[in-house]
């Protein structure tokens, strides 16, 4: 019964869409209204019935005005004039009721509630117009609405769609919207069609579309229907889309553990050259990379108050003032504390440490306590889905190519600069360097001042993920010495697998154990490597006879 | 094979002379060799001395036999057949086997007296060194050695404040109460005045017959002066053995010192 | 012979021999008689009354005392920086915890004689396996020394057996203080997640909030320490101590000497921790509360200057240090809290540049003290050189 009485609907639906497609462009504005006052006024028909019927003809028409006159009708204030039967949308205002009117939209002054009539509705209908509205942004002008319809409809399949589908996929021109409306119509289709062979091509088009939602849809099939041909079918697509899933889910993880990783390689690389390259412990640097991340601040707050305009560049012009401004402070710890205590890693360790504290205080009593908001330049925010529910974010992509380029910059630095060469022989023989004419004094404090100049340009990028605060420091600095510790001291490129592997590993457990356990676990196969190889993963030496 | 089967035999009988039983040793570093099929034999009682330019191998070798290094293969026994190879420091220490280092190492914050009493042998575990109280043959034990390194006047001096020929007399000491047959004795001469030298070498002597002693030396003056079998090492391998002046005389040993 | 030879000890020589331990065990008699009469018997309106709560935080200062202690013996004697100390602390404080949450019985907001109140809120049916036990007082003394111990030990063997030591293992001592921070973050781990456990009602039936429970726990806390210190003075004036020492200026050397150096480590850290876990059961009654915040990798380096300031290597120096640090604390969070930080950065960087020996090696009134202990052991001169490490590389 149900499905006979929709057929006529469907028919006018089809006929109305097909007056819409083929005079769309030529049809007078004239003639465009008043269809749509008919079908206006078709809402406040006499039936329940009727009324859903002009519900799925006003939405299949896709004017531009029917998705408000059914947000209205759904919230119950739509109103019939008593005189004539026009249809207004009213808001109450004391005693009277503003109106406007549905079909054009102008202002219709106020009326009393005498004079109206409300059209009425009931669950049936709402339900109509709920799933009309659904389908309504299928024909949005906005591609994201569109989209954001498309999955809706996805969703919960319903054979009222159909023809807005296929209205939708004609009129499409956004390539990736279509593929999904495509799909949805196959949906739809392997929901609500008629013959075994139009269920078949459907699950063919959706086996070519791995996400949760074709997942969830095909396995439903599966279940409900139970041996037969398409279930068959269906089984074989649902596998087909498992694997894609299970592929996608991994590279996913993959991304962010390397966003996770180029993050800890950023606050780390600068520990391997004070630490590794010098032996020295900077437990301020984590301090350090929060300078960065301020001096991000501030640069862009002068960008923001003298040249709005140009605010994209802001954070290009951070870079190098983040690093002058870390690299600095790092050269005045450096004069100032460290050679002092050359030797002694311990006491090193302390005095960087209440030094820490101090930075800490300072910036808090310059910036206060609370998170500071550093905005992303354009081309770094926004993202794109590629597959299976796998977004790429532009800001982690960037961070880790990022990262990558920074490391390759050290590397260059080390092997192919003079200041390099002068680094690695202050460190393999200070005396030699010394009585070779090397200033090691001098070679000290730049090496150090490019660890620390390395961390305020991890500021720079961690500016751009996380909070502002003066506490910034603290949260990546254990997480950094693990890094350096089990990537192997004094080496690079251990510093680059030791980051990558930590950050892959904690993603790929955070699923099972949560975000917490992860990092606890994370910590704990830490404690228990560095039994096993206390010099990490690529020891400078390789005397692994010795252990 | 049979060439193998013939060696290893009377080695083997060997063995159970030997205090130290080097054979087919091997150590390398990232590819560098630094033993390479290292084979030697020291008799107990016997004094010897482990010449050969820097990098030869002698710290290494000694390094093995202590149980600070893994050989990647080859066979180290001691005192008849003691598997040396699978020991770690302590055990090889307790088995009877002394090191000097080529720095002198001594507890610089403990008295020269608390060295020695620290190197007094057994006590060796935790409990027993909390529970320690010294007795008087103890005592007397301390002071003989200090007597034989001429430090009974520093006895309570900080060993720190030594000179660096009295930290290397210390050192020896802190061996000999240890009471080890074998003591493997790493440049003991560097920084020292002639005359300590030359008393060092005394020292040694007198120490070798009771127990063997393993040293190693640059210094030519004091190897004559030890007058004992020279094994020279080169490139990890055992170069010539014999006199001084025989191996002074070896063609290929003169060519690996003057060569370079 | 014109020498000295050193003296066999007899008795209790290890304690005599020491002036600044001399001045410190006196110094502890001393309140251990003075402020149950000046609290308890003086009356409130006399100027020599010391009031309730500043028993509390003098109970707290000592509490503090017997960890910066743990931590000495350690790092002064067998050169071991444990930056993760305080976790010891906290397990100690906790197993406390558990034991006056039991004791709270049915007198909790939910009423409920077995769960405490965090459990009740979080739907737990029933006690978590890890929690019987505690409601016997002996049970839970035991365990303020055995939890710490047993994972100092377990650490302990991991680590030393594998040669990790200098600043290798300061950073994984952090990195375990850091992971059972955010574990005892977690509410499913059954010890009261954030909140931690509060609201703490009697111990071995005394009302904590009385007069009298509070200069109890003083006096408990005070002795305790007294007899940790002569726990530590025998340590390290045995022969084992003795060898500590050598491990930490010369550790190969003591290897070749046949000294199972991982033994000794393993067993100073072990009782390093146990201390501090006594510390930390003594701590918790006193303050009222033990919380997650206690694992903080922040809390254990500040041991660590305690008795840097005080002066590492002497066992009183770290009580005088933990003492003054922590007045000055509640001093200046008090006063000036924003000069805090300031001051406790300061702190760390002063003293490691120019008081390397700490207060009592540096202050004139000090130097006599310790060059009077003529008695051996010398052991040690505080920092007059570093300790030596291994250096990252070699």
């Amino acid at each position: 019964m149900a499905r006979i009485s929709t057929l006529p609907s469907r028919l006018a639906a089809l006929g109305i869409l097909l007056t819409v497609l083929l005079g769309g462009a030529l049809a007078a504005h004239a003639q465009d209204a008043r269809d749509f006052d008919a079908l206006v006024a078709g809402l406040n028909a006499k039936s329940f019935k009727a009324k859903i019927k002009a519900v799925d003809v006003l939405a299949a028409s896709g004017h531009e005005r029917a998705a408000e006159v059914l947000t209205v009708f759904l919230g119950g204030k739509l109103f019939a004039r008593r005189s004539d039967g026009r249809i207004f949308m009213t808001e109450r205002s004391g005693g009277v009721y503003l109106l406007t009117d549905a079909v054009t939209g102008a202002d219709a002054g106020q009326a009393s509630g005498k004079k109206l009539r409300k059209v009425r509705l009931n669950n049936r209908v709402r339900v109509a117009i709920r799933t009309a509205l659904g389908g309504l942004t299928l024909l949005s002008p906005d591609p994201a609405k569109r989209s954001a319809a498309a999955d809706a409809v996805f969703k919960s399949p319903n054979a009222g769609f159909l023809p807005t589908l296929e209205a939708a996929i004609a009129r499409e021109t956004v390539e990736k919207i279509k593929i999904k409306l495509t799909m949805t119509r196959a949906a739809v289709r392997l929901k609500t069609g008629k013959t075994d062979e139009i269920k078949l091509a459907a699950i063919g088009t959706l086996s070519d579309l791995a996400t949760p939602a074709s997942r969830a849809l095909l396995a439903g099939v599966v279940h409900a229907e139970g041996g037969n041909a398409i279930s068959e079918a269906a089984a074989e697509a649902l596998a087909d889309i498992e694997r894609k899933l299970a592929f996608w889910n991994a590279v996913g993880n993959i991304f962010q553990g390397l966003s996770l990783g180029s993050v800890l390689l950023l606050a780390a690389v600068g520990l391997a050259i004070t630490f590794g390259v010098m032996g020295v412990i900077n437990m301020a640097h984590g301090e350090l990379v929060m300078l960065g991340a301020y001096t991000t601040f501030v640069i862009q707050e002068i960008f923001r108050t003298h040249f709005p305009g140009l605010f994209d560049w802001s954070i290009i012009v951070a870079l190098p003032c983040a690093f002058a401004v870390s690299g600095a402070f790092g050269i005045a710890i450096e004069r100032g504390i460290i050679r002092y205590l050359y030797g002694r890693p311990l006491e090193t360790l302390l005095a960087t440490w209440g030094l820490s504290l101090i930075l800490q205080q300072l910036v808090r009593s310059i910036f206060g306590p609370t998170n500071r908001e550093v905005g992303s330049p354009s081309w770094m925010s926004g993202s794109m889905e590629i597959a299976g529910g796998f977004v790429l974010t532009f800001n982690r992509a960037w961070i880790i190519l990022f990262s990558l380029l920074v490391l390759a910059a050290l590397i260059v630095v080390f092997k192919k600069t003079a200041f390099g060469l002068q680094m690695r022989a202050v460190t393999q023989n200070r005396a030699m360097a010394g009585s070779m004419g090397i200033r090691t004094g001098w070679v000290d404090a730049m090496t150090f001042g490019l660890g620390a100049g390395i961390a305020g340009v991890a500021g720079v990028a961690l500016s751009q993920i996380d909070n502002v605060s003066p506490n910034l420091g603290q949260a990546y600095i254990i997480d950094s010495f693990m890094v350096v510790v089990f990537g192997g001291v004094g080496n690079l490129w251990g510093t680059l697998v030791g980051a990558f592997t930590l950050g892959v590993v904690n993603k790929f457990l955070e699923p099972f154990a949560g975000a917490v356990l992860a990092k606890i676990l994370v910590l704990v196969v830490i404690i228990l490597f560095i039994q096993k190889r206390p010099r990490g993963l690529f020891a400078l030496r390789g005397r692994a006879v010795e252990n | 094979m049979a060439m193998v089967q013939a060696t290893m035999r009377p080695l083997g009988e060997v063995d159970n002379d030997s205090i130290l039983y080097l054979d087919g040793v091997s150590v390398s570093f990232d590819g560098f060799k630094a033993l390479n099929n290292l084979s030697f034999v020291v008799d107990p009682g016997e004094l010897r001395a482990i010449i050969g330019p820097n990098g030869a191998g002698k710290t290494t070798m000694m390094d093995v036999v202590t149980g600070k290094t893994r050989p990647d293969e080859g066979r180290v026994e001691f005192n008849g057949g003691i598997d040396l190879t699978k020991l770690d420091e302590a055990r090889i220490a307790n088995l009877g086997i002394g090191r000097k280092f080529q720095k002198p190492t001594v507890f610089e914050f403990h008295t020269v007296f608390r060295n020695l009493e620290l190197a007094l042998k057994g006590y060796r575990g935790v409990l027993d060194s909390l529970l320690f109280r010294r007795g008087d043959d103890q005592q007397a034990r301390i002071e003989e050695v200090l007597e034989t390194i001429a430090l009974t006047r520093a006895a309570d001096m900080e060993a720190g404040s030594l000179s660096h020929g009295q930290k290397q007399w210390l050192e020896i000491g802190m061996l000999l109460m240890q009471d080890p047959e074998l003591l493997l004795v790493d440049e003991p001469a560097a920084g020292m005045t002639d005359a300590e030298t030359e008393q060092t070498a005394v020292l040694l002597k007198r120490i070798a017959g009771r127990r063997s002693v393993v040293v190693v030396e640059h210094d030519m003056e004091f190897v004559k002066a030890l007058d004992c079998r020279v094994t020279v090492l080169h490139e990890g391998s055992v170069l010539a053995e014999g006199s001084l002046e025989r191996v002074q005389a070896d063609e290929q040993v003169v060519e690996v010192y003057l060569g370079r | 012979m014109n020498r000295a030879v050193p003296q066999r000890r007899s008795g209790f020589s290890f304690l005599l021999t020491d002036r600044g331990g001399q001045i410190l065990l006196s110094v502890l008699l001393v309140l251990i008689i003075a402020v149950p009469v000046l609290n308890l018997w003086v009356p409130e309106s006399s100027p020599f009354h010391v009031p309730t709560f500043v028993v509390s935080l003098l109970g707290k200062y000592l509490a503090f005392a017997l960890l910066a202690l743990s931590v000495d013996l350690i790092w002064g004697f067998a050169g071991i920086l444990s930056l993760g100390h305080g976790a010891f602390f906290a397990l100690g404080g906790y197993a406390m915890g558990m034991h006056l949450m039991r004791e709270i019985g049915d007198r909790g907001v939910y009423g409920n004689p077995i769960l405490p109140d965090f459990m009740v809120f979080l739907n737990w049916k029933e006690l978590p396996w890890y929690w019987f036990g505690f409601d016997m007082f002996w049970f839970a003394m035991l365990m303020v020394v055995v939890v710490p111990g047993a994972l100092a030990f377990l650490f302990g063997w991991l680590a030393f057996r594998s040669r990790v030591t200098g600043v290798y293992l300061s950073i994984i001592t952090q990195a375990l203080t850091f992971a059972l921070m955010l574990a005892f973050f977690r509410n499913d781990m059954g010890f009261g997640g954030n909140n931690g456990l509060t609201d703490f009602k009697d111990v071995l039936g005394f009302n904590l909030q009385s007069d009298a429970t509070r200069v109890g726990l003083f006096v408990a806390t005070a002795l305790l320490l007294a007899l940790s210190y002569a726990l530590c003075r025998l340590i390290v004036t045995s022969r084992l101590g003795s060898v500590l020492v050598a491990i930490r200026d010369a550790e190969s050397r003591t290897r070749f000497l046949g000294y199972r150096v991982e033994h000794y480590q393993l067993f100073v850290f072990t009782v390093s921790a146990a201390l501090a876990g006594i510390a930390g059961a003594l701590y918790v009654p006193q303050v009222g509360i033990i919380n997650p915040s206690e694992f903080t990798p922040a809390n254990s380096i500040e041991i660590v200057i305690w008795v840097a300031i005080g002066g590492r290597g002497t066992l009183y120096g770290a009580v005088l240090g933990a003492v003054i640090v922590n007045f000055a604390k509640t001093y200046l969070t008090g006063a000036f809290p924003d000069i805090w930080l300031y001051f406790l950065g300061a702190m760390f960087v002063l003293v490691t540049i120019f008081l390397p020996k700490g207060l009592v090696g540096t202050l004139p009134a000090f130097p006599s003290l310790s060059r009077k202990s003529a008695a051996k052991p010398r052991h040690v001169s505080p920092g007059a050189r570093p300790v030596r490490q291994a250096a990252p590389g070699e």
